[in-house]
C-alpha cells in the first residue's frame, strides 16, 4: 500500500493507505479528524469541503495520494489560540446553522470565498454557495454570516 | 471503488511509458467526474496515471490571435486568466459557471473534454470556436475531435496536452443547468470569428456535442436574437431523461441560442 503524506492543519501527517481511499477518509477515520462530513458522497453536498494547498476543494471527490505533499486545513484548523476565525464566529453569531451538519463545509467554503473574493455582497454569496447545501436553514442566515464576516475581517 | 495501481509521473514522457505499459489504465487529471465515475463502480481499471499536477500542462498564454491553454489547467484558473477574459471572455464565463467553486478548484480543461460528457461545457466553446487540440501524437480539429457520448478521437495511449483557442470577434455561452447537478440540461454557445459563425449545443444531444447549421446560417445573413428565434430543432435525436422530455430540449435550444446571441451583442 502506498504511504501517503501531507501536511494537515500545519502538523505532518503520514499512513499507509490503499490507492483508493479517498482523502475525506483519510481525515477522517486516519487522522480523526471528524470536523468533515461525509454528507451526500457524490460531490454534490459539499459538508466535506477542506481546504488544499489554500483552495477549496471537496474531499469526496479526490484521491488521498492525489494530496501526496499537500498543505491541507480542515475545519479544525481554523481556530488559532483558543479563539474562533471570523468566520465559525459570524455563523455562531448570526445563527449560521441549526442541525450543523453542513457547516463545516459551508465555513472552509466561506473562508475560502472570503480570501478570493473580500469584497462580497449578497447576490455573489448565494451564487458561491451553489456546491453547498443544507437542508435545514434556508440558507438566508448563512448568507449573513458570510456577509458579516467579510465585513469583520476586511 | 475497485482497487488499482496509482503513479503520478513527472513528466509527459514519464506518463506516456506509463501508459503504454499499463494493462487497462485511466489518465486522472482533476478527477471531478473520474472519482465520481469509479465511486458508483462504473469503471475499473487497472491503473490510475495522475497527471492533474505537471507542471509542462498547466499554462495560459495568449500569443498571436489565439489563447493557448494546457491540458491540465483548472476551471478556476481559466475563468481567473487576464488573458482568457480580455481575448475571450465568453470561454472564461463559461469556465466560471462549470460545476461550484470547488469542482473548479480541481477539474481541467484536458479532462473535461478527453471525457466529453454529453452535457459538459467545455465541448461546446471547443466546437463553436474551431480550437485546436493538440495531443502527444497529432493535431485534431474540434469538428474531428468530438465522437459521440463519451468518445472521442483519442487514441490509446494519446493525452491532450493543450487547446488553442483562435480569439472570437463576439461570442457568448448560455446554459439552462439541471438545478441539481449543474450539468448542462442545454448550453449554446454562438460564435463569429475567422472561421465564420458557429453555434453548438451541448447537454441536449444524445451523441454529445453538436453544431446547428440552421442557426449558423441564419446568424450569417443577420446577426441578432431574432435570427434564431423562429427556428425549431427536431427532437428526434435529442435526450430524454426525468429532467426533460426530447422537445423541451429542442424548445430550450432556441430559447438558449436566441439568449446567447443577445448576449454577445
Amino acid at each position: 500500500m502506498p504511504v501517503v503524506a501531507m501536511t494537515v492543519n500545519g502538523k505532518p501527517a503520514s499512513a499507509d493507505v490503499e490507492a483508493r481511499t479517498l482523502l475525506v477518509h483519510f481525515i477522517r477515520e486516519h487522522l480523526g479528524l471528524t470536523g468533515t462530513h461525509v454528507g451526500c458522497d457524490t460531490s454534490q453536498c459539499g459538508a466535506c469541503v477542506v481546504h488544499v494547498d489554500g483552495r477549496a476543494v471537496k474531499s469526496c471527490a479526490i484521491l488521498a495520494v492525489q494530496a501526496e505533499g499537500a498543505d491541507i486545513v480542515t475545519v479544525e484548523g481554523l481556530a488559532k489560540n483558543g479563539e474562533l476565525h471570523p468566520v465559525q464566529q459570524a455563523f455562531r453569531e448570526h445563527h449560521g446553522l441549526q442541525c450543523g451538519f453542513c457547516t463545516p463545509g459551508m465555513i472552509m467554503t466561506a473562508v475560502d470565498l472570503i480570501r478570493r473574493k473580500p469584497n462580497l455582497d449578497e447576490k455573489t454569496v448565494r451564487e458561491e454557495l451553489e456546491g453547498n447545501i443544507c437542508r435545514c436553514t434556508g440558507y438566508h442566515n448563512i448568507v449573513k454570516a458570510i456577509l458579516a464576516a467579510s465585513q469583520a475581517m476586511r | 471503488m475497485y482497487q488499482f495501481n496509482y503513479a503520478r509521473p513527472k513528466s509527459l514522457a514519464e506518463a506516456e511509458a506509463l501508459l503504454a505499459k499499463a494493462d487497462d489504465p485511466k489518465l486522472l487529471a482533476g478527477g471531478q467526474t473520474l472519482i465520481p465515475t469509479l465511486k458508483q463502480r462504473l469503471a475499473m481499471p487497472s491503473d490510475l496515471i495522475d497527471i492533474g499536477g505537471l507542471k509542462e500542462l498547466d499554462f495560459i498564454r495568449a500569443e498571436g490571435n489565439a489563447v493557448m491553454i494546457g491540458a491540465a489547467t483548472k476551471h478556476a484558473t481559466v475563468a481567473q486568466s487576464p488573458d482568457v477574459k480580455k481575448h475571450n471572455p465568453a470561454l472564461a464565463a463559461l469556465a466560471e459557471g462549470i460545476g461550484d467553486p470547488a469542482v473548479r478548484h480541481m477539474g481541467t480543461i484536458g479532462g473535461s473534454i478527453a471525457n466529453n460528457d454529453p452535457a459538459s461545457d467545455y465541448p461546446a466553446a471547443c466546437l463553436a470556436l474551431d480550437a485546436k487540440i493538440h495531443t502527444t501524437k497529432r493535431l485534431i480539429e474540434a469538428d474531428e475531435f468530438f465522437k459521440g457520448m463519451f468518445e472521442t478521437a483519442l487514441e490509446d495511449g494519446e493525452i491532450v496536452k493543450e487547446i488553442t483557442f483562435p480569439h472570437p470577434e463576439k461570442a457568448a455561452y448560455m446554459k439552462f443547468p439541471n438545478p441539481a447537478s449543474r450539468y448542462a440540461m442545454v448550453g449554446v454557445f454562438v460564435s463569429k470569428g475567422p472561421w465564420g459563425i458557429r453555434v453548438a449545443v451541448t447537454g441536449a444531444g444524445q451523441d454529445g456535442v453538436f453544431r446547428v447549421k440552421e442557426m449558423e446560417d441564419a446568424l450569417a445573413k443577420s446577426w441578432s436574437p431574432d435570427a434564431v428565434a423562429s427556428i425549431k430543432i427536431p427532437a428526434k435525436g435529442l435526450n430524454a431523461d426525468l429532467h426533460g422530455t426530447a422537445e423541451y430540449r429542442a424548445h430550450l435550444i432556441t430559447v438558449m441560442a436566441k439568449r446567447a446571441v443577445a448576449a454577445a451583442g
